[in-house]
């Protein structure tokens, strides 16, 4: 399987998508086991409308693939997005290697206010 | 090149980075300990980091703010964990606002330092770890989802350095 880079944007985007409790839950549970737009509606106190802009927005972070299948909608996750998300952490790799490089120049630095 | 090893667990979504400084235990230990040398490189150049407030005793708080280009500021808090200066450092990394209130919509990671002295200077190895509150009964699965969320919330502040 290929595994995509998040670019920017696309962070974003999945960060937004899963800053709601209902959209994390939603992902969860098409993670699980794909589900109809309806019956995901089923499990939340709100609208079938509220639950379709939810996924909606998960949608457009691509973090689900909907798919109509004969009067219903279908919602998949999308595991190749997921799967990006494990790249995060060779960018918390360069953030810590940027610190160490810093740490370093200040070692080599003239002391100030410590040895006085 | 200073840093010698790194080990990336995707499933534990851990990171540990280990590096080689030509300086002595106690001096290394002073990048952590004294807030005007942490603030010298917790940033990076577009995101410098002021310490306001700067405890080091198991239960003390640090409080800091990152300030983008654009004048934007990004808190943060960390909770201590454990300190034994001056050999090893355990925090909660977590954002905050301007009040210095922790956000609690957003994940904690917990980041621990350990310093130990080598031939010719010190060895440093962080490790930063993100959290899944309820990992523990949770499928893998779901994990994965969390593990992302967690990551996502830690990396948003800091973007600017990518």
């Amino acid at each position: 399987m290929v595994v995509r880079q998040l670019d920017q944007d696309e962070v974003d985007r999945v960060f937004a998508a899963l800053a709601d409790a209902t959209r994390r839950d939603i992902v969860t549970r098409v993670l699980r086991q794909e589900a109809s737009v309806s019956t995901l509606a089923e499990g939340y106190a709100m609208s079938f409308a509220a639950v379709q802009k939810h996924v909606a927005v998960l949608e457009r972070a691509h973090l689900v693939i909907k798919q109509r299948h004969g009067r219903e909608q279908i919602v998949h996750a999308d595991l190749s997005t997921i799967r990006a998300a494990a790249r995060l952490l060779d960018r918390l790799e360069e953030i810590w290697r940027g610190r160490i490089d810093r740490v370093d120049d200040l070692l080599a630095a003239p002391q100030e206010g410590t040895a006085t | 090149m200073t840093v010698v090893d790194t080990i990336k667990d995707a499933d534990t979504l851990t990171l540990t980075i280990v590096s080689e400084h030509a300086a002595p235990v106690d001096r290394v230990w002073q990048v952590w300990a004294d807030p005007r040398q942490l603030e010298r490189w917790w940033g990076p150049p577009t995101w410098p980091a002021t310490f306001t407030e700067h405890d080091l005793v198991v239960g003390g708080r640090a409080a800091y703010y990152m300030t983008g280009p654009d004048g934007t500021r990004a808190h943060g808090l960390w909770r201590i964990r454990a300190v034994e200066p001056p050999h090893a450092l355990e925090y909660e990394d977590r954002f905050a606002d301007a009040d210095g209130r922790p956000d609690d919509t957003m994940p904690t990671t917990i980041g621990r330092v350990e310093l130990s002295a080598t031939g010719t200077g010190t060895r440093m190895t962080v490790t930063s770890t993100f959290p899944s509150t309820e990992a523990m009964e949770q499928m893998a699965a779901m994990g994965m989802v969390e593990g992302m969320t967690l990551a996502l919330g830690q990396i948003e502040g800091i973007l600017a350095e990518g």
